[in-house]
């Protein structure tokens, strides 16, 4: 007996996965997306509206929620203020740039060779290895500050450039997933260049990697996020105001907990922090979407 | 012996030069740390001397005397897990699911959108929840309810103890459409029309049946892999309460989770030992819920 609603895809166009154009059918999800969907927004709307709000809408009631006179007013004095160490942000904003492009490109390299090794070598501990890799996908990096903490002190790398980088590089889910994808690479290709003498290192580097893009693309992604949204480095293992990040930074413009006219004139600068912090993320996931769904279509954790 | 080593050199040197760079990263930041953690969570340790052995106390005390983790932590914990974790990883397939039945330009649209929260997750988001639930009156929410005559004060919303968890939930659930999601998304995608159509003919009868006898099953590597990230961003996201409120304890211990009470005691009290007993309770909980995804999505093989 069949409900009335369900009907079988077969022979009819536009309905089902992954359709080429509309059908009356999608009308029910569109009912249900676009409402929470623009619920979804409004954050960020909020976000890009008060990083251009004059002072007088900042503190106006009710507080509109789109600007209506924009203003570059925030985005001045964010830049023109010091902290209250005396640092001006254009240095956590360097620093934030500087960590996040070291990281990135380390990692893809780092974490690209080791899925190599992984996915088409043959070593007595490969499939070990790999187990505790996935096991380490359950890992939460939060619950062992403390020893990490300890480590970071011992190996003497506490307010230093390289505990922002470090700790960041060794993801599970990076490595999870290069290999997963690097496995979607025949092995015909890979003996064929054995065959015409080609080293191990360049048919990682002429080979893997090329044919891999997609895959370093997601990897860029995860570790730009990781790195880029990191305050708590800053924040656990730095002392020295010059080497911390814009997101630490702006952890501090918003605990502040100052109320009334400083708390709004503060709202302002904050979220122009926060625009500048949220954009590259948008961005660079606008750019390398299509690459990351071809990626994550290979996640499955079998 | 030396064919054997060279053997050895050019078969499996190579594999492990590969390896590594990242194998030493992950031991040292990943593997070192949670035997660390393991190790000073039988001791005494105040960061000043060095650690001193006592066996279990450190659980007994747990168990039996911490009346803050006992009354607020581990209910506000679970409570939060159990309706985060499970509660986002539903909406994530859901919508995956929807917007895998839509064409390729609204879907790639709504799913940035969907997307976009779980991308900064955290830093820049607290300014604008902050805005949002503003103590006085110039706080969104508290303008919107003040604005329909719903409420005649503002509420002080991150600093009252009886909206603080719900605040912290709904917070969580909007950015836990995350990588998760994306690959739910992209698995959905790949299912082959055949399945459907066969299914169709062998006499299915509503979109429910679809989704438990086709869709689920077809895609559970993707759902157990989507399940994991739940838990540990679910766990992971727990310090979001006194990110909210600014303060640890939070208010009347109504947001403390248990990752801010290893703060507490490790960087506020320097018992480390005792902190690291409660890191060790945090990775076997993430663990027995990482099993139960396990059995419920594991590929029969």
């Amino acid at each position: 007996m069949a409900t009335r609603w369900y009907q079988p895809y077969i022979g009819v166009k536009n309905r089902g996965i992954n359709p080429e154009g509309f059908h009356v059918s999608q009308i029910k999800f569109y009912i249900v997306l676009i409402p929470l969907a623009g619920l979804m927004l409004l954050p960020i709307i909020y976000i890009f509206s008060s990083a251009f709000k004059p002072p007088e809408e900042l503190f106006a009631y009710p507080p509109p929620l789109i600007v209506t006179n924009p203003t570059m007013k925030n985005f001045n004095d964010l830049f023109s203020i010091l902290s209250t160490s005396g640092i001006p942000v254009s240095r956590y904003l360097f620093n934030s740039i500087l960590i996040t492009l070291v990281t990135v490109a380390a990692s893809i390299i780092i974490s690209s060779a080791a899925a190599y090794a992984l996915s088409k070598k043959q070593f007595r501990l490969k499939q070990t290895l790999f187990v505790v890799n996935n096991v380490a996908l359950m890992f939460v990096p939060i619950a062992v500050t403390i020893p990490r903490f300890l480590i970071v002190e011992n190996l003497n790398l506490l307010d230093t450039f390289w505990v922002h980088v470090l700790p960041v590089l060794a993801m599970p889910v990076g490595l999870f997933l290069l290999k997963q994808f690097i496995d979607g690479i025949p092995d015909e290709v890979i003996e064929a260049a054995q065959i015409d003498g080609a080293s191990d290192l360049h048919i990682y580097w002429r080979i893997i990697l090329p044919m891999i893009q997609p895959a370093l693309a997601t990897i860029a992604i995860l570790t730009f996020q990781a790195a880029w949204n990191n305050a708590d480095t800053s924040t656990t293992y730095i002392n020295n105001e010059s080497l911390r990040t814009l997101a630490f930074y702006l952890t501090t413009l918003t605990s502040t907990t100052a109320t009334g006219a400083d708390a709004v004139a503060g709202q302002g600068v904050a979220a122009a922090a926060a625009l500048i912090m949220f954009v590259p993320n948008l961005i660079i996931f606008i750019f390398l979407q299509s690459q990351v769904m071809s990626t994550m279509s290979r996640s499955g954790l079998k | 012996m030396k064919t054997s080593l060279s053997k050895w050199v050019h078969e499996e040197g190579s594999a492990y030069a590969f390896l590594l760079p990242y194998a030493l990263l992950f031991i040292v930041f990943i593997v070192i740390p949670v035997i660390a953690a393991a190790g000073l969570s039988f001791t005494f340790f105040d960061a000043v001397q060095a650690p001193r052995f006592v066996g279990l106390d450190n659980y007994i005390a747990l168990l039996t005397q911490d009346d803050t983790f006992m009354r607020y932590v581990l209910p506000n914990t679970l409570q939060f897990a159990i309706i985060v974790g499970p509660g986002g990883y539903a909406l994530a397939f859901l919508l995956a699911w929807m917007l895998a039945q839509l064409p390729k330009i609204p879907r790639t649209i709504f799913a940035l959108i969907l997307y976009s929260p779980s991308m900064t997750a955290g830093v820049a988001m607290t300014v604008v929840w902050r805005a949002l639930f503003s103590g006085d009156q110039t706080g969104y929410l508290n303008s919107f309810l003040l604005g329909l005559g719903l409420m005649r004060e503002p509420v002080q919303w991150l600093q009252s103890p009886q909206y603080l968890m719900s605040i912290m939930i709904i917070v969580t659930m909007w950015s836990s459409m995350g990588i998760g999601f994306l690959a739910m998304l992209a698995g959905i995608l790949e299912i082959s029309p055949e399945l459907y159509e066969a299914a169709a003919i062998d006499g299915m009868s509503s979109r429910w049946q679809e989704i438990f006898l086709i869709t689920i099953p077809s895609i559970k590597p993707q759902m157990l892999f989507g399940a994991v990230m739940a838990i540990v961003g679910t766990f992971q996201a727990g310090a979001i309460g006194v990110t909210l409120s600014g303060s640890n304890p939070t208010p009347q211990y109504a947001g403390q989770l248990i990752v801010n009470h290893i703060e507490d005691y490790g960087f506020l009290r320097y018992e480390m030992g005792y902190a690291a007993a409660i890191s060790v309770v945090l990775l076997l909980m993430v663990l027995f819920f990482s099993r139960v995804a396990n059995r419920l999505f594991a590929s029969e093989a």
